[in-house]
């Protein structure tokens, strides 16, 4: 899609003498009581007009700071910048006082950030949104600005843009919340434009359109573009020139070209090859098919009520699962794909038993769907679950010991009460076997009294699979664990996956919208679109030959 | 005093050291702290300080503590068996040629009624009555004293006995929602609406109220306050990543709430806190005022207003009054402020 000729004819463009947007030395530090921690170490570079530069790092980098920093967006006075200039057109931008920011920010420089549905108010309709950014900086009212805001909305692609105006952001889907915040950006015509992780948070098959339609823009108003994003993919199609930056620093600034085919520094070569790869552990092929599968869930429903009567009686309900029927094998994985509100997580947490629902879930010969949860509570530990985020999902006030011991303090209670199934473990034995399970999804145990904050998104999750590894489950449900993680780590976690399925024979249910993760695990793949399951079967035959529609289209917008 | 507070901030956890540290970077927050500290403290040995009975008593070789242990008059060589009356002239000179008396700095208890006055009562302050006396001859020093100690007292615990059933029915009802949320939300309504002066002055005429008949009827109707916070951060609490991995693993209910989700609500309580303790102090005091709060006699402050509203010829009562409850109310007041800016996670401390 994106021709090569779109590049060259950028390059032979004329240059101006003097770079929109120049950047020199430029540190950035936060001051947290007496203790100063700089985030962005002294780094440098130029954007010309016209020019797409990538900003590419792993989560913590610093190159969000760095774009907060143009924008001067970051919390001043906790945040300060010990050195360098940010030359805008020549003018030292951190120079300039609040009042006269106002007139840069929105103006001359416009900002797309991630996440469209906290981005835009959702009480005020998009008319008046984009209309208020340019009522404030062009000093007419809204209704002197409505012919440049349906202009807008023409440019950025939206059908029907008239019927639209009116719309409020929960109306519009994902990708259309994105164009809007394009049209806001761009409302101004401004001469930079800073987008920050613009289609991380959307779906694959519309990251492909927003990408196609901002390389366009930039294109065609000659904007400078300065592009934060951590996937690879999207900055060969999109950028001229590469930053890359590790722990604060600009380890390696080049052409796009040259970053790709000849990187420099070993960072930037541990990152181009930081893509899940390998295939799915080798499991022998008498236990797929012979032995009775260890989940089944025969017609599987799951329906949130929208709207009630006055007396409670459900009037309008939204099913989010819709008879779904999957059986896992012990020893296998089963991956499940789709897009975000696929009821995929739903699914999940229905078989977890976390949400009510209708049908029948078997788990090892158990109908579990129908006993009550204080009976359940002795069988959790045959399934246990990793959620995606592990920022979330580990208590902030529970050192790792104490959140991976806390399923052995259930099952297994050092002064024995009412132990039905388990046996009593003694204090020492619950620590050695923290010790050892953190041992096997390789951490240091001696890490074990330290606080979820003080580690590393990939060491959280590694705690994460340890806390359910602890009670020796069966069957392991994995909701998108390696989505909220950078490529480097996500590569980790899925070589420690299956390292463990092999080691100990777990069987998982894998939950992704990232085909190249869920092929790198699984043997069995469903495709879940609007609740429905569209397709299932064995892996390589749907990624290879998939038959229905959809699955199709996200293969073709995902895999290379 | 720097030494154990180091010890104890050890074994806190990060964020609370943190808030620690920003509690105490607060010069405000901070000496109003030991300000109340010392206050309370001093308060809580009121006996020793302001009293009728003296310290200590040397007599015949012997030693006697009037303030801990009842001695008849006989011990002394009097003539009654009826506990020595050490105000009395007789007994002191009795005592007074075998030993010698040692007096707290307040030689009067909140209920002496000086006989003494060399003005009617009420009389303005001299060095024997520092504060001067109120209109029933009492000193008012050896009363404030007292009083400050009921209030704090009283405000206490009120405020911890609101806090442990507020925390637990907001905890229940965010916890749990539906259903249990729903009934008790109105419930509470209705609660709420009920009017609380009206029922104690209808209490006022069954039984005459003491500290813990007062302290009852005003928690009955005061836990209500915690509940809305707690609540909510239940209801937020419990959709939490860790939560549902904590039920995932089969973790009961109430280890959930208590472990998982408490600590979490426990910043808006502990917020709220210093807030509901003005609060009953307030509230005490206006009832003392009212005439509906402690029994007749009983030291407080509210008292001690009202005293000073009927006796506008004698402005040390008022000014008394006035003076150590804007005091302790601001102290209050500053030391909530400090605690609520500690756990402010956005704060800029520069």
């Amino acid at each position: 899609m994106m021709t090569n000729t779109d590049s060259a004819e950028q390059k032979s463009s004329p240059k101006l003498d003097t770079p929109l947007l120049q950047v020199n030395d430029l540190s950035v530090a936060f001051r947290q009581g007496d203790s100063i921690s700089e985030v962005v170490k002294k780094i440098s570079f130029d954007i010309q007009q016209g020019e797409t530069v990538a900003l590419v790092g792993e989560s913590g980098s610093g190159k969000s700071m760095t774009a907060h920093a143009i924008m001067k967006l970051l919390p001043y006075p906790m945040a300060f910048h010990p050195s360098g200039e940010i030359l805008f057109k020549g003018q030292d931008l951190i120079q300039f006082n609040p009042k006269q920011m106002q007139k840069i920010r929105g103006n001359q420089i416009g900002m797309i950030f991630q996440e469209p549905m906290t981005a835009l108010n959702p009480l005020h309709t998009i008319d008046k949104q984009i209309g208020e950014v340019i009522c404030q900086h062009r000093g007419i009212n809204i209704k002197q600005a409505r012919p440049l805001i349906l202009d807008l909305l023409q440019k950025v692609q939206i059908p029907n843009p008239e019927s639209r105006l009116k719309s409020y952001p929960h109306e519009l889907s994902g990708g259309q919340r994105q164009r809007v915040m394009i049209a806001m950006a761009l409302a101004n015509e401004p001469r930079l434009l800073i987008a920050d992780e613009p289609t991380t948070a959307l779906d694959v098959t519309v990251q492909k359109e927003i990408l196609h339609l901002l390389k366009g823009l930039q294109q065609q108003e000659n904007l400078g573009l300065l592009l934060i994003t951590h996937d690879l993919g999207v900055v060969k199609h999109m950028a001229q020139r590469v930053l890359v930056m590790k722990d604060g620093e600009l380890v390696e600034n080049n052409e796009c070209q040259t970053i790709f085919n000849e990187p420099s520094h070993p960072y930037t070569k541990s990152l181009l090859q930081s893509a899940p790869s390998g295939t799915p552990a080798d499991i022998a092929s008498s236990l797929q098919e012979d032995t009775a599968p260890l989940l089944t869930t025969s017609n599987l429903n799951v329906s949130f009520t929208v709207r009630k009567s006055l007396f409670g009686k459900p009037l309008e309900r939204f099913r989010a699962v819709k008879d779904a029927n999957i059986r896992i094998h012990k020893g296998t994985t089963l991956g499940i794909v789709g897009e975000s509100g696929s009821g995929k997580s739903t699914l999940a947490l229905a078989i977890l038993r976390l949400i009510e629902s209708e049908g029948e879930i078997r788990f090892d010969n158990t109908l579990i769907s129908d006993i009550r949860e204080k009976h359940l509570r002795s069988l959790r530990k045959n399934f246990q679950v990793v959620f995606q985020d592990p920022f979330a999902s580990l208590s902030p006030r529970m050192t790792a010991e104490e959140i991976i011991q806390e399923g052995l303090n259930i099952h297994n209670p050092s002064n024995s009460g009412n132990t039905e199934t388990a046996q009593p473990l003694s204090k020492k034995e619950k620590e050695q076997r923290v010790k050892d399970v953190m041992r096997e999804v390789g951490l240091d145990s001696e890490l074990r009294h330290r606080y979820p904050h003080e580690f590393s998104g990939g060491q959280r999750q590694r705690i994460a699979i340890a806390r359910a590894l602890i009670l020796n489950p069966a069957l392991l449900i994995l909701d998108e664990p390696t989505s909220a993680l950078d490529k480097t780590v996500q590569v980790q976690v899925v070589d420690l996956l299956r390292e463990l399925q092999q080691n100990r024979q777990l069987t998982y249910l894998f939950i992704s919208h990232d085909l190249s993760v869920v092929k790198a695990l699984s043997h069995q793949i469903i495709v879940m679109k609007d609740g429905e399951i569209v397709e299932q079967g064995q892996a390589d035959s749907v990624l290879s030959r998939p038959s229905n529609a959809y699955t199709q289209q996200l293969i073709a917008a995902t895999l290379p | 005093m720097k030494k154990p507070l180091l010890s104890i901030r050890d074994k806190l956890n990060p964020i609370n050291q943190r808030r620690l540290d920003t509690f105490f970077s607060n010069p405000r927050a901070k000496w109003s702290l030991w300000v109340f500290a010392v206050l309370f403290v001093l308060s809580l040995f009121s006996e020793l300080i302001a009293n009728n009975k003296p310290l200590l008593i040397a007599y015949d070789g012997d030693w006697y503590t009037p303030v801990f242990v009842s001695y008849p008059e006989t011990t002394f060589g009097g003539d009654f068996d009826t506990e020595a009356d050490y105000s009395d002239e007789y007994v002191r000179e009795l005592i007074n040629e075998k030993g010698w008396i040692l007096w707290p700095p307040i030689p009067y208890s909140y209920d002496t009624h000086i006989a003494d006055l060399e003005q009617p009562a009420p009389s303005p302050p001299t060095t024997k009555n520092w504060l001067g006396t109120d209109d029933q001859a009492r000193d008012v020093a050896a009363r404030t004293l007292y009083g400050f100690r009921i209030s704090i007292l009283f405000a206490l615990a009120l405020t911890i006995g609101s806090c442990i059933i507020g925390v637990m029915v907001g905890a229940i009802q965010g916890y749990f929602g539906g259903k249990i949320d729903l009934l008790g939300q109105r419930a509470l309504e209705i609660w709420g609406g009920l009017p609380v002066l009206f029922l104690l002055i209808i209490m006022a005429n069954i039984v005459t109220p003491n500290f813990w008949w007062l302290l009852g009827i005003m928690l009955l109707f005061s836990w209500t306050s915690l509940v809305d916070v707690v609540r909510a951060e239940f209801l937020r609490g419990r959709n939490l990543d860790y939560v549902r991995a904590a039920k995932a693993l089969g973790v009961p209910d109430r280890t959930i709430m208590a472990r998982h989700i408490l600590p979490n609500a426990m910043v808006a309580t502990v917020t709220l806190v210093p807030f509901i303790l003005t609060g009953a102090v307030t509230t005490l005091t206006s009832l003392d005022f009212l005439g509906f709060g402690m029994p007749p006699g009983s030291p407080s402050l509210g008292e001690l207003v009202a005293q000073g509203k009927s006796n506008l010829q004698a402005p040390w009562l008022a000014l008394t009054a006035f003076t150590v409850l804007a005091l302790l109310l601001t102290l209050l007041v500053f030391i909530g402020e400090g605690i609520r800016d500690a756990f402010d996670p956005r704060l800029v401390t520069q």
